[in-house]
């Protein structure tokens, strides 16, 4: 039986030999059945009892994931941001057992968006993030372990995150766990001795289950905690104000030192016959700021030809707002913790997008077994209901919703080696 | 809220142990007499198992679409051109409906050994095949002695083991 | 409540898996192994599109799924 280590089917052998009747009578053929019936029992109560020890005594080991490397450039253009860079990614094997990846990511941004415009003037920033990974299998267990950084000039976050992935049912399941931990620290540019703290702990579980010969599902629970300074020291919310000529001013937002959320995801699989894949997915979030919200996506893979894949896509989002945010407070201080980050409000976004891919096998260089380059198009309009449109000056309350959209592109050279 | 961390923390403490108590599961042990088989073969020919009777037999089950059977291949092909001559064959099952793939993949990598087309799976399905790729290792006898469910890098050398062991016999 | 439930149906599904046998087949998983069918082929696309989403949604977590793949090994 694989997987039992020699030294034990060694001893089980022995021990069977010497009880077995090694009698030059019996039939070549049922003597060795015989014996074999035996070691099978004994294998068996050896499996059992080594597994109820813990000791893993499995008949399948898990695949490590392909080496690959990527290079993308990716553009984000709407409500007044531009955002640019490149992510970089590399995989490769190391041995039998490990794999390892790094990732390099730039965020430049150029903002002028709609909170800089009415309360703060434009900058621009850069980000950089760097990863690190390793993925190792044993047996039917795959384990990952990752450790990001990310930099930019008043914010530094680091995080680590373990995660565990094992399959069973013959490999028609899997059931993965992931704990991820992070520290950021919040600088405010300008005020030198401005140093706060935020820490988070993602606790994630995940069932992917095979139902048939073209269908899968997932089902994937997160769990998440912060703890910190946990809101933007330059952003502010408004009060009514009569004194202002506006009829509005402002004051610093003020946010709880703690926030736990809850999202719970069903995601689906399908192959058609004609071969083209369609997937669609769910997840409900809440949390304790009393935010609702709801992800419904719907995509397509449709290849063509022989080296072509297209991908169609569509996502609707829905949050209610949170509870201590608010568009316009009655007076100053009104609460105890105030909130005016549209991301906070209550708003809807939907996505329309499209892919189209190009597979190659080139003769040369030899060492690249096939490569891919991809276009992706999104585009994003988000509808606010409660954060009003202040460039719009008008009465205080009565300026419109505020909505904007947004292109983003991701074009990308993949190559398999 | 704490309440969910912790109900959170035992319900992976549990799931851990639940992994490592049910991993040990349920194939099918093949020792014993190979159930004898028909299959077509890829140069047209019907191919049966017994007429392989006296030969150390090795059974390999494979796809084209399964990364480790392809890692698999040419280093079976090694062993079939070095211990054919002294009474051992392969027997390369391919499990799937649409034979073209595998062609495709014979013609960028071919193999000197026969391959046989199991299209409708009878013969995956009567030697309870748990894995991608299977190994089965029969000896002159037509018993099967060894059985592999997986491929990693270095199994090939103790298919050779096993070879050399009942060839020996 | 619904935890305790939860709970249950796990360990349950963990308990029956000794007597169950796998619907599908090692040798009829060939859909799966097609790049086609996961739930996001290219991992730097996947992380940057949940990154857009992430810096202006109030929603976090269980962005990803694992799982299909061919079964090898």
């Amino acid at each position: 039986m694989p997987g039992v280590p020699k030294a034990v089917r060694v001893a089980v052998v022995g021990v069977t030999d010497r009880a077995l009747n090694k009698s030059s009578l019996c039939y070549r053929n049922r003597c060795i059945k015989q014996r074999l019936i035996t070691r099978r029992i004994l294998f068996r109560i050896l499996v059992i009892t080594l597994s109820t020890l813990g000791v893993l005594v499995p008949l399948l080991a898990a695949v490590l994931p392909e080496d690959r490397a990527d290079v993308l450039y990716h553009s984000y253009d709407g409500g007044g941001i531009e955002v640019t860079g490149p992510s970089i990614l590399w995989r490769k094997m190391i041995g039998k057992y490990n794999s390892v990846m790094a990732n390099y990511y730039i965020d430049a941004i150029s903002s002028a968006s709609i909170d800089v415009i009415t309360s703060a003037s434009p900058y621009s920033e850069h980000r950089t993030e760097k990863s690190v990974g390793l993925t190792s299998i044993n047996e039917a267990t795959t384990m990952n372990l990752a450790y990001t950084t990310s930099s930019e000039n008043d914010y530094d976050a680091q995080s680590a995150h373990i995660g565990f992935s094992h399959d069973l049912f013959g490999d028609l399941t899997t059931v993965s766990l992931g704990y991820s931990r992070g520290w950021d620290e919040v600088g405010k540019s300008g005020d030198p001795t401005f140093a706060e703290d935020a820490d988070r702990q993602n606790y994630r579980l995940g069932f992917s289950q095979i139902l048939t010969k073209n269908s899968l599902i997932g089902l994937d629970f997160e769990t998440i905690t912060d703890e910190g300074f946990l809101n933007n020291p330059y952003r502010s919310v408004r009060y009514l104000d009569a004194t202002s000529a506006l009829g509005y001013s402002y004051e610093p937002e003020v946010y709880p030192r703690t926030r736990t959320s809850n999202a719970v995801a069903i995601r689906a699989l399908y192959y058609l016959p004609y071969r083209a894949a369609i997937r669609g997915e769910y997840r409900l979030y809440t949390d304790t700021w009393d935010i609702n919200a709801q992800t419904f996506g719907l995509g397509y893979t449709h290849p063509l030809e022989k080296d072509w894949i297209l991908d169609f896509r569509y996502r609707y989002y829905t949050q209610t707002h949170a509870d201590f945010y608010s568009d316009l407070f009655p007076f100053q201080q009104s609460q105890n913790f105030l909130a005016r980050d549209k991301e906070l409000s209550s708003f809807n976004d939907q996505t329309i997008g499209i892919g189209i891919s190009y597979e190659f096998s080139p003769q040369n260089p030899t060492f690249i077994d096939k490569g891919s380059l991809s276009l992706n198009y999104d585009h994003i309009r988000f509808d606010y209901d409660d954060f009003r449109d202040l460039t719009v000056v008008t009465a205080p309350g009565q300026e419109p919703a505020y909505s904007f959209s947004a292109d983003t592109v991701q074009f990308f050279l993949s190559i398999w080696y | 809220m704490m309440n969910m961390q912790i109900v959170s923390v035992r319900v992976m403490a549990l799931m851990l142990g639940g992994m490592m108590l049910i991993s040990s599961a349920m194939a099918k042990d093949m020792i014993g007499p190979a159930p004898d088989f028909t299959l077509r073969s890829m140069s047209g020919e019907n191919l049966k198992l017994s007429e392989f009777r006296g030969d150390v037999i090795l059974i390999n089950f494979w796809a084209s679409w399964c990364g480790p059977c392809r890692q698999e291949m040419p280093l079976l092909d090694q062993l079939y051109q070095r211990y054919n001559p002294i009474g051992f064959t392969i027997l390369g099952i391919n499990v799937e409906e649409d034979s073209d793939q595998a062609m495709q993949l014979l013609k960028e990598v071919p193999v000197s050994f026969p391959i046989l087309l199991d299209t409708q799976n009878k013969i995956s399905k009567l030697y309870n095949l748990v894995g991608m790729p299977s190994t089965m290792i029969v000896d002159r006898d037509g018993n099967i002695r060894y059985q592999h469910f997986a491929y990693l890098p270095g199994y090939e050398k103790k298919y050779e083991e096993q070879i050399k062991e009942l060839i020996r016999e | 409540m619904k935890y305790k439930i939860l709970f249950v149906a796990i360990i349950g599904l963990q308990l029956t898996a000794c007597s169950a046998e796998p619907w599908v087949k090692p040798y009829e998983r060939a859909h799966f192994a097609d790049p086609i069918m996961s739930f996001s082929r290219d991992p730097v696309a996947a992380a940057y599109t949940n990154h857009v989403y992430q810096a202006r949604e109030g929603a976090r977590g269980a962005e990803s799924s694992q799982g299909g793949g061919c079964g090898c090994n």
